[in-house]
C-alpha cells in the first residue's frame, strides 16, 4: 500500500511538469477550477516529498497558479526551502516563486536573511544575481537593515554583472532603510566612473532618483553629471541625465538668466511670462528667486506695477526672518522707484505700502524706506496730505516698530515720519496728538539722529499748533502747550547726543521765552511760525548752474586786491586758493564739457518729458526764471494728482486704510503680550549671568583662542596610527564655549561613522542635539577618506570658569579597509585651561593703580626659578599663552592685566633679578587666580 | 523612466500571462488593479493612443500579436521611454525564443521572468545591452542544465 503511494507520486512526479499543468488547463476549459483544485491538492502531496526536485517542480507550478489568482500563501515555507536548495536550477525557481509571491507582511521573510546573504557571498555570479533580483522585489527594512552591508560589498564586486545588480538594489534598500544612504553614498558616485557602462547606467539611475527627492543634496554631483551628459553615448542615460539636471533648477536658472538677457531688446515677448515668472518666486532655491526678481525689475509697466508688487507683498509676508526677505524689500523699492517713479500712477497706494513695510521687524533697510518717504512727500505736492495723515499715525504707533530700539533698524522710519509731519504740519488733522507722540519720554531711547529730528520737528508742530490755538480765542490753551513743551524738552536736554542736546536747550530757551510773552498776553504765533516760514524745495545737483548771474556782478573780477606776490609765496595754503579762482574753473568747465554738457542736457530733457512728478517751482521764482532766455531747463512740470489714477480691481488707498488699521488694533494686543514675554525672558537670562560672576556683561569680546590640549595615549596612537584630534576653541559667550575639533586622518584607511562623546561633569557639559540623552554622543557629519582632515564644531556650556576642566571622551569610529571594517575608539582628554577662559584686555596705568588700590583684589604670589630667557621674552610668552597684556614696564618690572570672560580682574607684577622670576599677582577671585598662577608655572616649567 | 509600478502581459481574451509587480502591493489589490486595467485597454481601439492616465498612474501599452504589454509608471515619468523598454523586452523574447509567440510565455512563463529580471529590476533598467541581458540568462541556463545533468 505504502508502496503504491510512492510509486503513484513518482509517476506523478513524471507525468505532470509545468507544461503539462499549462495544457491541463487549457484543456479543462469546462471546468477549470475542478482541474486547478485537484491540481493543487498533488501539488500539496508533492510538497511533503524529500526529494527537492519534486518540491522544485511543485513550486514552480504553483507559481504559474499564483499568476492564474490563486492563493498559495500557504507554501511560503516550501518556497524558502526551494530558494536554500545548493542546486542552481532549484534556487532559480524558488527566488522566482519567491520574488513573485512574497511580500512585506510573508512572515517567512525573517528566515531568509541568512540564506540571501549566503547566496550573495556565493562564488558563482549567478547565485548571487538571482538572490539580488529576488531580493529586489520582497526586500523589507528588516532585510534592508542586515543585508545593506553585504550589498554594499557587493558594488565593489569584481564582475559587472554583479555590480550593477548591487547598484540598483542600493536604491531598494535605502528606500527600506534610509540610515544605509550615508555611508554607501561615496562608493556609489564612484560607480558613476565605472568602466562597465552597465554599471555605470544603473549608478546614474538609482543617483537620479535619490537625487529627483531631495535635489539640493545632490548639487555638488553636478559637474560629474555634465561631465557625463557630454560623453556618454547612452542615450537611455542622457535621457535620465538630462531629467535630473532638470531637477537641480539649473535649466531654470538658466532660463531666468536668458530672459533677462532677451528683455533687454524684446521686453514685450518676456512680459507674457510673466505669471511663469512669479511662479518663480516660490521656488526654494534662493538663487531662482533673486534672478526672477532681477528679471521682474525689468518688466514693470505702469499696468502691471500695482500687481506685481502685490505679489511680491505676499512673498514679504511669507519669508519672515529671512535675508531674503531684506532682498525683497529692496527690491520693492527698487522697482517702484525705478527711473524717478516712473511706472507710479497713484502715489497713495505707494505710500501705503512703504507704511505696509514698516511693519516688518528687523529689517535692516529702514533707512532706505525713510528715504524713499522724504522723497515722495517732498516731490509729490499732492499726495501730502495724504502723507502726513499716514505718518502722522505712524509715530502714533511708533512703539510698534521699535521692539528693540537700538537694534532694529526699521526705527530709520520714524525720521522720515517726524520730518514729514513737522514740516508739512499745516495738513496735520490733529496737530497737536502729533506734538504729544513726539514728545513721549520713549522717545529718548531712539537713536541720536532721529531723536534730533525728532525734537526739531516738535518745535515746528508747537508754531502750527500755537497759530491754531491762538485764532480761536482761548488763550489758556496755547500757554499749556508751551508748558507741555517746557516739560517734555528738558529730558533731551539732558541726552547724550550733542546734536539733541543743542537743539533741544535753544528750543528751550526759545519756548521759555515765548511762554513769558504769553503770560503778558502777546500774540506770538505770528512770529514764531516765521522762524520756520518758506518751504523747502527739492533742487537737482547741478540746478544752481541754471541760475542767472544778476546784472552788474561780476564773478570773475577780485573782491579785494589780489595779496602781493611774495605774500604768496611766501604762504602756501593760499596757492591752494588760487589754483581754485573762479575763472580758471569756470572757463574749464566750459571748454571741455561743452559737449558733454549739451548730450547731458539732452538726455535729461528726455528724461523730464516722460517724468511727470519733476519738481514744482514756486510762481515767484519762474517769474525770474522767465526774465533770462535758456533755462527752461529747470524742471516746472506742473503734476496735477487731484485725481489719482487708478486701476481697476486693486483695493482704494482708504481700504488700505482700514485694512491696516484693522489689522494693527489686532497686532497691538498681540505685540504686547509678546513683548511683555520677551522682556521676562531677557530678566531672568541676566539674573542668570549674575550669578556667575560679579560684572559679567554681554560686551565679551567673541573670537578668542582657548588652548585644549588633547592628551592622547602613545601606544593607542601607535597601533591605530590614524589620526591626532587637534583641538582649539573659541570662547564665545560667559558660559558657552565652541570648541572646534580638527579631525585628521593619518592611516591609509576610510574612517567613517565617528562619534565624538565626552563624560559631562557638573561645570561642563557638552550640548547635545535637540531630543538625545545626556549620555549620547555626537555624530560626526562627516567621513574622513585617508590623509583628509576635516573639522567639527563642539558647543560647551561651563558654569563656573575659575576652576581648570579636564573632560574625558572618547571616539569611537570605524576604520573601513579594501576587505574589512575595524570598530575602533579613542580615549582622548579635553583640557580648558583657565587661561583660555582670559581675554586680553588692554588697560591704562591710571585705571591699573585704581584698580589695585580699591583694596577689592585678593592676593597671591609666586615664584619661577631658573628662567633662561630675555625678560621680554618672558613677558611676551605671558602675553602669548596666557592673555595678558603689558600695563608698563620699568627695567625688569613689569605690571600686566587681563580679564576674564565673567568680567575678574587678573593684575600681575612681575620681576626678574638673575634667573629668578617673582609674580606678585591680585584678582577679585582668589581660585581663578591661583590656577592661572599655576598654570604661568607651568608654561615656564615646560622650557 | 523611474521605479515603475508594475509590468503585466494579457492575452486579447483577458487572460493574464505575466505580471511583475515592484512595489509591495496586497494580493487583493492586485487583482482588483490587474482586472480594471485589462478592462480598460482592451476595450480601446487599435488607433487609439498608447498611452492613458489612470488613477495616479500613467500607462503604457502596446499590443504585439495577440498579447498586451503594460507598464504603470509614476506620473512625472516619461512615456516615450517607457514604450521603449516594452518594445526592448519584446525583442529580448523574440531573440530568446526565436520569433516568439505566445504560447511560449505560456509554456516558458518561469524563463520570460527570468528574462524580465535580467532585464528590469526593482523597476529599474537593469542593462540597456541587449547583447549582455541575452549572455547572463544563457549563462545561467547553462549552468541550470549542468546541474540538472549532474542530479
Amino acid at each position: 500500500m505504502a508502496l503504491k503511494i510512492v510509486k503513484g507520486s513518482i509517476d506523478r512526479m513524471f507525468d505532470k511538469n509545468l507544461q503539462d499543468l499549462v495544457r491541463g488547463i487549457r484543456n479543462h476549459k469546462e471546468d477549470e477550477a475542478k482541474y486547478i483544485s485537484t491540481c493543487i491538492d498533488e501539488i500539496k502531496q508533492e510538497l511533503k516529498q524529500d526529494n527537492i526536485a519534486v518540491k522544485a517542480n511543485a513550486v514552480c507550478k504553483l507559481t504559474y497558479l499564483q499568476m492564474l489568482g490563486y492563493d498559495v500563501s500557504w507554501a511560503a515555507f516550501n518556497i524558502v526551502e526551494v530558494m536554500s536548495s545548493s542546486k542552481f536550477t532549484y534556487k532559480r525557481i524558488g527566488y522566482l516563486a519567491a520574488s513573485q509571491c512574497f511580500h512585506e507582511s510573508t512572515d517567512v521573510i525573517m528566515l531568509t536573511t541568512n540564506q540571501i546573504r549566503k547566496d550573495l557571498s556565493s562564488p558563482n555570479q549567478y547565485d548571487t544575481g538571482v538572490a539580488l533580483t529576488g531580493l529586489s522585489c520582497f526586500v523589507t527594512p528588516d532585510l534592508a537593515r542586515d543585508l545593506a552591508n553585504d550589498i554594499m560589498t557587493l558594488m565593489s564586486h569584481t564582475k559587472p554583472y554583479i555590480r550593477k545588480k548591487a547598484v540598483l538594489i542600493m536604491y531598494k534598500v535605502f528606500l527600506k532603510y534610509p540610515e544605509s544612504l550615508r555611508p554607501a553614498f561615496p562608493r556609489l558616485k564612484e560607480k558613476l566612473e565605472d568602466p562597465d557602462p552597465g554599471v555605470q547606467s544603473a549608478a546614474v539611475n538609482v543617483i537620479c532618483e535619490l537625487a529627483r527627492r531631495n535635489p539640493k543634496n545632490y548639487l555638488s554631483l553636478a559637474p560629474l553629471f555634465f561631465k557625463l551628459m557630454t560623453s556618454s553615448t547612452n542615450n537611455w542615460v542622457l535621457i535620465k541625465i538630462i531629467k535630473l539636471v532638470s531637477c537641480f533648477c539649473v535649466v531654470k536658472y538658466l532660463g531666468l538668466l536668458a530672459m533677462s538677457k532677451i528683455l533687454k531688446t524684446h521686453p514685450k515677448s518676456v512680459q507674457s511670462h510673466k505669471d511663469l515668472i512669479l511662479q518663480c518666486l516660490d521656488d526654494k532655491d534662493e538663487s531662482i528667486r533673486l534672478r526672477a526678481l532681477d528679471l521682474l525689475y525689468g518688466m514693470v509697466s505702469k499696468k502691471n506695477l500695482m500687481e506685481i508688487v502685490k505679489k511680491l507683498m505676499l512673498h514679504v509676508d511669507k519669508a519672515e526672518g529671512t535675508t531674503y526677505r531684506d532682498e525683497l524689500l529692496t527690491k520693492i523699492i527698487d522697482i517702484c522707484s525705478q527711473s524717478n517713479y516712473q511706472y507710479i500712477t497713484n502715489f497713495e497706494w505707494y505710500i501705503s505700502i512703504l507704511v505696509e513695510l514698516t511693519r516688518l521687524e528687523g529689517t535692516r533697510h529702514g533707512h532706505l524706506i525713510a528715504s524713499q518717504m522724504l522723497d515722495v512727500a517732498i516731490r509729490v505736492k499732492a499726495i501730502r496730505i495724504f502723507a502726513v495723515a499716514q505718518m502722522a499715525t505712524l509715530l502714533d504707533n511708533a512703539h510698534l516698530l521699535t521692539g528693540n530700539m537700538q537694534r532694529n533698524g526699521i526705527c530709520e522710519v520714524l525720521y522720515a515720519a517726524a520730518w514729514i509731519c513737522g514740516e508739512f504740519s499745516e495738513h496735520l488733522e490733529n496737530p497737536m496728538q502729533t506734538l504729544e507722540a513726539m514728545l513721549r519720554p520713549k522717545v529718548a531711547t531712539l537713536p541720536g539722529h532721529i531723536q534730533a529730528v525728532y525734537v526739531q520737528n516738535a518745535a515746528k508742530l508747537f508754531s502750527t499748533v500755537l497759530k491754531s490755538q491762538e485764532g480761536s480765542t482761548e488763550g489758556t490753551a496755547a500757554q499749556e502747550t508751551s508748558q507741555l513743551m517746557i516739560d517734555r524738552l528738558p529730558l533731551f536736554v539732558q541726552s547724550a547726543n550733542l546734536e539733541v542736546q543743542e537743539r533741544a536747550s535753544c528750543i528751550l530757551q526759545l519756548v521759555k521765552y515765548i511762554q513769558k510773552l504769553q503770560q503778558k498776553e502777546v500774540e506770538v504765533a505770528e512770529e514764531v511760525s516765521a522762524l520756520f516760514a518758506g518751504e523747502l524745495n527739492p533742487v537737482a545737483p547741478k540746478a544752481q548752474k541754471k541760475v542767472p548771474v544778476p546784472e552788474g556782478l561780476d564773478l570773475d573780477a577780485w573782491i579785494n586786491e589780489p595779496p602781493s606776490e611774495s605774500e604768496s609765496e611766501d604762504e602756501q595754503p593760499k596757492a591752494i586758493f588760487a589754483k581754485e579762482e573762479p575763472k580758471h574753473s569756470r572757463s574749464r568747465h566750459t571748454e571741455v564739457d561743452e559737449k558733454e554738457l549739451a548730450r547731458r542736457r539732452e538726455a535729461r530733457k528726455q528724461e523730464q518729458a516722460n517724468n511727470p512728478f519733476y519738481i514744482k517751482a514756486s510762481p515767484s521764482s519762474q517769474k525770474v526764471y522767465q526774465e533770462s532766455p535758456g533755462v527752461e531747463h529747470i524742471p516746472v512740470v506742473q503734476i496735477d494728482l487731484t485725481v489719482p489714477l487708478k486701476v481697476p480691481g486693486l483695493p482704494m488707498s482708504d481700504q488700505y486704510l482700514k485694512l491696516e488699521e484693522e489689522r494693527r488694533q489686532k497686532e497691538r494686543a498681540d505685540k504686547k503680550k509678546k513683548e511683555k514675554k520677551k522682556r521676562k525672558e531677557k530678566r531672568s537670562g541676566r539674573g542668570r549671568r549674575h550669578d556667575s560672576g560679579p560684572e559679567s556683561e554681554e560686551d565679551i569680546t567673541p573670537a578668542h583662542m582657548v588652548d585644549i590640549v588633547t592628551e592622547e595615549m602613545p601606544e593607542m596612537c601607535l597601533t591605530l596610527n590614524h589620526k591626532v584630534c587637534d583641538i582649539q576653541g573659541n570662547l564665545q559667550d560667559g558660559s558657552q564655549v565652541v570648541v572646534s575639533v580638527i579631525f585628521e586622518n593619518k592611516c591609509d584607511s576610510l574612517l567613517k561613522s565617528m562619534e565624538f562623546n565626552v563624560l559631562d561633569s557638573l561645570n561642563s557639559k557638552l550640548q547635545r542635539p535637540e531630543g538625545s540623552g545626556p549620555h549620547d554622543g555626537f555624530t560626526v557629519p562627516f567621513q574622513l577618506p585617508p590623509g583628509v582632515s576635516n573639522e567639527a564644531r563642539l558647543v560647551f556650556t561651563v558654569q563656573s570658569i575659575v576652576m581648570p576642566q579636564k573632560m574625558k571622551g572618547t571616539l569611537t569610529f570605524i576604520v573601513k579597509n579594501e576587505d574589512s571594517s575595524i570598530h575602533e575608539k579613542l580615549d582622548f582628554k579635553l583640557h580648558f585651561t583657565c587661561t583660555s577662559y582670559l581675554i586680553t584686555t588692554p588697560c591704562y596705568s591710571d585705571a591699573f593703580a585704581k584698580l589695585l588700590e580699591s583694596g577689592d583684589l585678593k592676593c597671591s604670589s609666586v615664584r619661577l626659578e631658573e628662567v633662561n630667557m630675555p625678560f621680554h621674552h618672558l613677558l611676551a610668552r605671558i602675553c602669548f599663552h596666557h592673555h595678558f597684556s603689558v600695563v608698563e614696564r620699568i627695567d625688569s618690572c613689569a605690571s600686566m592685566y587681563s580679564r576674564s570672560i565673567q568680567g575678574h580682574h587678573v593684575c600681575l607684577l612681575v620681576k626678574t633679578s638673575g634667573q629668578t622670576v617673582s609674580i606678585d599677582a591680585k584678582c577679585d577671585e582668589p581660585t581663578l587666580l591661583g590656577n592661572v598662577l599655576d598654570e604661568i608655572k607651568q608654561t615656564f616649567s615646560q622650557c | 523612466l523611474k521605479t515603475m509600478r508594475f509590468m503585466l502581459l494579457f492575452s486579447r481574451q483577458g487572460k493574464l500571462r505575466l505580471q511583475k509587480w515592484y512595489t509591495a502591493t496586497a494580493e487583493r489589490d492586485k487583482k482588483k488593479m490587474v482586472r480594471d486595467l485589462m478592462q480598460i485597454v482592451l476595450a480601446r481601439k487599435p488607433k487609439m493612443c498608447s498611452f492613458l492616465e489612470w488613477r495616479d498612474l500613467k500607462i503604457v501599452y502596446k499590443r504585439y500579436a495577440s498579447l498586451y504589454f503594460c507598464c504603470a509608471v509614476e506620473e512625472q515619468d516619461n512615456e516615450l521611454i517607457t514604450l521603449e523598454v516594452i518594445h526592448r523586452f519584446v525583442e529580448l523574447l523574440d531573440k530568446y525564443f526565436g520569433s516568439v509567440c505566445e504560447l511560449d510565455i505560456i509554456f516558458n512563463f518561469e524563463k520570460a521572468y527570468f528574462i524580465l529580471d535580467e532585464f528590469l529590476m526593482g523597476g529599474e533598467i537593469q542593462d540597456t545591452s541587449k547583447k549582455s541581458v541575452l549572455k547572463a540568462i544563457e549563462q545561467s541556463d547553462l549552468l541550470q542544465e549542468v546541474s540538472c545533468i549532474q542530479y
